[in-house]
């Protein structure tokens, strides 16, 4: 494996500093070297929003500070959680006053360390809520939904909270709005390729060439089938098949939809695959208010791509069309 | 002692990951080593108690590696610290003292118990061998041998369990057959512990 690399255990420490060459407007380092923070974070009386979560999802989570986005964030190694003393000192640097939501997604780790960097919190004064995404249908059963893992449909429940916060919600209300936002997104992931930890050094796991693994997780967890690998336009039938058959809908229903790559498919390819799905939603009478196409939630190089769709009410769309700023989205308008 | 651990884990660190590698995604040993590492680098120089030498190793598990061990094996060596901090001697009653806190913090923030394929397949099967050779009258360093025993049994027990917690527990069926790497690097641990407690009971018999 050819890489861009000084030392293979290292890689986190050196991306933050290339991430804080490149875009000072969007990074402020804090004192710890685990967490960054939006230049203008704290807002005071504003609800700070905060997520965290392993590496190797660029841009997420990082690339999702900005200006109605997130305050700050908390970074783990490669594809591991964040520490428990990291996601404290992000609520830290968020805090303007009015509490902290931390939108993460649901993952042993994670679980655990934002757990006891609450606690820490609370002693400290500063209140401390949490959502936690589970988007992903491929991950357990409708029955077992608090076990799902959460995916690329956090970036939907980050965009929503942080629009709702930016709004004036308190801590309950953007609390609420976060929710309701991941209640209303269903994901699933096709891989095709695996991929590899640099301080590893080998591929995580393998794929056959001419197969690809449906259901597949966003660190290589692996999917509920492996098939010969579809064209995109019944790739895609496939993928909405599973997320349609998790939350249906109906004609007139409006949605915002979300194709990521897990960063090694080329962009073209995400193109080819959302004219697939917009046909499929077109036919169906489902409205797409929104769409982003890109590579959004990556998993390192593997090939493939994941499908989020957000079911929206009014209050969803009036977040969710709040211009915002960051590295990994920008809207204007 | 906390040496000991800091050095057996970081001669592990590739055996580890191997294991890992099998159904998770490889690093454990990785993770491992970087915290057991830290820990090292905070004690060199230093004379430390053992409660303060559990205190680093926790502080640098914690805020050093993060994941699921930085909190697990975190909690695990916090409530151990706790347990040895007023204690001069560690005689058996205070060695087994020192495994129950630090299980009782770790399950403060893991509901894992035995079969679910993790490290509690080694501990909690090792602190109850322990507790029942001195039960029986066996002496300290005939309990430790026990305890060694039912740590090794107990972390070949999960080649045959299916993952029930954490990413492995994804893989189902799949995750049967191979060791579980929380298990293998928990009866390290516990066995290293058990073998620098013998040295010291030796040295004090001659």
């Amino acid at each position: 494996m050819n890489r861009i690399i000084n030392d293979p255990d290292h890689v986190v420490e050196d991306a933050i500093q290339g991430y804080l060459q490149a875009h000072p407007d969007y990074f402020t380092p804090t004192d710890n070297a685990r967490v960054l923070k939006y230049p203008a974070a704290p807002v005071s009386g504003k609800v700070g929003i905060v997520t965290g979560g392993g590496s190797g999802h660029e841009p997420a989570f990082l690339g999702y500070v900005g200006k109605n986005m997130l305050d700050a964030v908390a970074i783990g190694e490669i594809f591991s959680s964040p520490t428990a003393g990291a996601f404290l000192d992000a609520f830290k640097a968020a805090d303007g006053g009015a509490g902290v939501a931390c939108l993460y997604g649901n993952y042993a780790g994670d679980n655990m360390n934002v757990k006891m960097a609450m606690k820490k919190a609370a002693a400290a004064g500063i209140a401390v809520k949490t959502v936690v995404a589970n988007d992903d249908v491929a991950s357990a059963p409708a029955s077992e939904i608090d076990k799902r893992r959460g995916v690329a449909g956090e970036i939907m429940m980050w965009k929503v909270g942080a629009a709702a916060a930016a709004k004036g919600y308190d801590l309950d209300g953007v609390i609420g709005a976060a929710q309701k936002a991941i209640d209303s997104c269903r994901s699933i992931g096709v891989g095709l390729s695996s991929c590899t930890i640099p301080a590893v050094g080998k591929p995580n796991f393998h794929i056959d060439d001419g197969k690809m693994e449906i259901g597949i997780g966003h660190h290589g967890e692996p999917g509920i089938e492996v098939s010969p690998i579809q064209p995109a336009s019944e790739m895609a039938a496939t993928m909405l098949d599973f997320i349609l058959g998790d939350m249906p809908l109906a004609q007139g229903d409006e949605v915002a939809v979300l194709v990521s790559g897990l960063g090694a498919t080329p962009v073209m390819e995400l193109y080819i695959y959302y004219g697939e799905i917009a046909r499929r939603l077109a036919a169906r009478g489902i409205n797409v208010h929104r769409r982003y196409v890109g590579n959004y939630f990556t998993s390192l190089e593997m090939m493939g791509v994941t499908l989020t769709i957000m079911k929206l009410d009014d209050e969803l769309k009036t977040l969710i069309d709040m211009p915002s700023q960051s590295l990994g989205l920008t809207q204007v308008e | 002692m906390v040496e000991g651990l800091v050095a057996v884990i970081v001669s592990h660190r590739d055996v580890l990951s191997e294991i890992d590698g099998a159904i998770g995604d490889g690093d454990h040993g990785i993770n491992m080593a970087k915290g057991f590492t830290l820990c090292g680098e905070a004690m060199k120089g230093k004379t430390l108690s053992l409660a303060q030498a559990f205190d680093t190793l926790s502080d640098a598990l914690m805020e050093g590696i993060g994941g699921s061990m930085g909190p697990l094996y975190g909690s695990l060596f916090m409530g151990m610290a706790d347990s040895v901090r007023d204690k001069a001697q560690l005689d058996a009653p205070a060695f087994l003292a020192m495994l129950q806190q630090g299980l009782s913090e770790l399950q403060d923030i893991s509901s894992a118990g035995v079969g679910d394929k993790c490290l509690m397949d080694t501990l909690i099967p090792a602190l109850a061998a322990f507790e029942q050779a001195l039960q029986r009258g066996d002496d300290f360093s005939g309990a430790l041998a026990q305890m060694k025993q039912a740590a090794a049994d107990g972390r070949d027990s999960t080649r045959d369990l299916v993952a029930k917690i954490g990413r492995a527990s994804r893989l189902g069926e799949r995750s049967r057959g191979v060791l579980d790497a929380g298990a293998v690097s928990c009866c390290l641990l516990l066995t290293t512990l058990a073998e620098a407690t013998e040295r010291r009971l030796q040295t004090v018999a001659a």
